[in-house]
């Protein structure tokens, strides 16, 4: 992922390299966030196809982990997980907020 | 006399410029008309509305009768007209409308869209008093509410004016110095609808003069796709407000450089403010739109009086060419400043806070006198404004407060 780029903007806020939010972090006003019990997880994919976001990262058809950089904290896949094994725990119990190294605020 | 036929043309004998113009009998409507026509804007969306109605009605006329190739777009409100404007504009060709009044008003929230996307789209207003009460003349309050939306606004005196605006507009709007839209004024009835004699350049040299506009980004550049009008949260809102700020400081030396161009070509100067019997003036009055010729024939008056008054026009009203009237004023021994418009509450009317803000941040400061004048699109006669330098002049003289705004031709 990406760090942070310095943000220049084109005039007028038009945005001329398509498909860039991957590169910006979209994540950081969540206020819970997914964690998973990797015990029981049976790698489904349910979440994978229910996140509204491409927050799952999946790699050979296994779950692999959150992508808290773009993770708003919906809570759908908690809510799907057939096993049950996410749970939506307060950002404020975390140290820190954006599922990154914190230093690039 | 016979009267002069509206499409009789006189051969130019004292042209000063280096191209020969065609004078032509035209309303300022009907001015910008002639110059849409030779300037032939991809797009035009309006939605007729009393005053502007002569130029979307000549220029509808013009696309009937297959003189233009532009798309034109007859809309079922202002909001679409603007929007129809911005959709084109963003999609990459030029597009222009035309409007008046509530036409403005209901043109209100796409201002700002069009400005903040930055597309230069050229509107040709009419300026026209807000209801109530509904009237259908010719005051500054329509445009002097639109003044925070990010537009350039010019206005202009005459019909020849107008059309001179019309089309250094669109060389403003599209300069990649600045790339925001422009808002032509000129004054509802008195303007609009006066036939007088406009000389007009050759269809060929206005070709060249506009050239072809050519976006950096354009949604129908399918090659090089990009996204217009995203979210933009409060981290970058800012700056990207701010650059707005600093194209709009930019379009100053823009207005006068294609204005030194326009001249090269006309032999009309078309800068950003306007001076009259300035070089020893004592007395200044400072004015927008068609009062400056009343106000000429008042300072004459004046001068022949012995009275050393002068006229400063304002013709660029944003950006606001703040350090070349403070240079103009500064020095000078009273000012007045000639509103047409209502500001309720506030201090002043709208030209005036912008003088003072000007002069007062460029340490110029001296006696500043307040003045309002033809709202509602009453008649304003050179007599109430050599009257208007009476009272200066004689409150000067005993040393009394100008701060009160005074109301001209009030009965």
């Amino acid at each position: 992922m990406n760090p942070q780029k310095k943000f220049i903007a084109a005039p007028g806020g038009i945005i001329p390299n398509p498909g860039n939010t991957a590169d910006r972090q979209t994540g950081d006003w969540r206020v819970k966030r997914p964690v998973i019990d990797m015990e029981r997880c049976t790698h489904c994919m349910i979440c994978w196809i229910y996140c509204p976001d491409s927050a799952i990262v999946a790699k050979e058809g296994r779950f692999i982990e959150f992508d808290l950089v773009h993770c708003k904290g919906c809570g759908i896949c908690a809510e799907e997980c057939p096993p049950n094994c996410i749970d939506m725990i307060e950002e404020l119990t975390f140290q820190n907020i954006n599922g990154t190294s914190g230093d690039e605020q | 006399m016979k009267p002069l036929p509206s499409d009789s043309t006189i051969e130019m004998k004292d042209a000063i410029g280096t191209v020969k113009s065609t004078a032509k009998s035209l309303s300022g409507g009907f001015a910008v008309a002639e110059a849409m026509r030779q300037t032939n804007p991809d797009v035009v969306a309006c939605y007729p509305i009393t005053p502007s109605t002569l130029v979307v009605e000549k220029f509808s006329e013009l696309v009937a009768n297959g003189e233009v190739d532009t798309e034109f777009v007859a809309v079922e409100s202002e909001h679409s007209a603007l929007s129809a404007c911005l959709a084109a504009t963003a999609a990459g060709v030029r597009s222009q409308t035309a409007s008046s009044s509530q036409g403005l008003a209901y043109m209100w929230e796409v201002l700002y869209a069009v400005s903040g996307l930055r597309l230069p789209v050229v509107l040709h207003c009419a300026n026209r008093a807000l209801s109530a009460p509904i009237n259908i003349h010719g005051d500054h309050t329509d445009t002097m509410g639109a003044r925070d939306s990010g537009w350039i606004q010019l206005y202009a005196e005459n019909p020849q004016e107008a059309y001179d605006n019309a089309l250094a507009a669109v060389r403003i709007a599209e300069h990649p110095d600045v790339l925001l839209p422009v808002l032509g004024s000129q004054d509802g009835y008195t303007v609009t609808h006066s036939v007088e004699r406009v000389d007009v350049l050759p269809d060929k040299e206005v070709k060249k003069f506009v050239g072809q506009y050519t976006p950096k980004s354009a949604l129908l550049d399918i090659e090089n796709p990009v996204t217009f009008g995203p979210l933009v949260s409060p981290k970058h809102a800012f700056e990207l407000k701010l650059q707005g700020i600093e194209a709009m400081s930019r379009a100053e030396d823009v207005i006068d450089s294609i204005g030194e161009e326009f001249a090269f070509l006309t032999g009309r100067p078309l800068d950003s403010v306007e001076l009259y019997r300035m070089e020893d003036a004592e007395l200044v009055m400072v004015v927008i739109g068609s009062v400056a010729g009343t106000a000429r024939v008042a300072i004459d008056r004046l001068r022949s009086d012995g009275t050393k008054a002068g006229l400063l026009k304002i013709r660029s009203y944003r950006p606001f060419p703040s350090t070349r009237i403070c240079e103009v004023l500064g020095g000078k021994k009273a000012v007045a400043v000639l509103d047409r418009a209502l500001s309720p509450g506030a201090p002043y009317s709208p030209l005036y806070t912008d003088i003072c803000a000007a002069l007062y941040s460029h340490g110029v400061i001296l006696p500043l006198a307040s003045f309002v004048h033809g709202i509602g699109g009453r008649d304003t006669y050179p007599k109430q404004i050599i009257e208007a330098f009476q009272r200066i002049e004689e409150k000067l003289k005993v040393g009394e407060s100008m701060n009160q705004t005074e109301y001209l031709g009030i009965t």
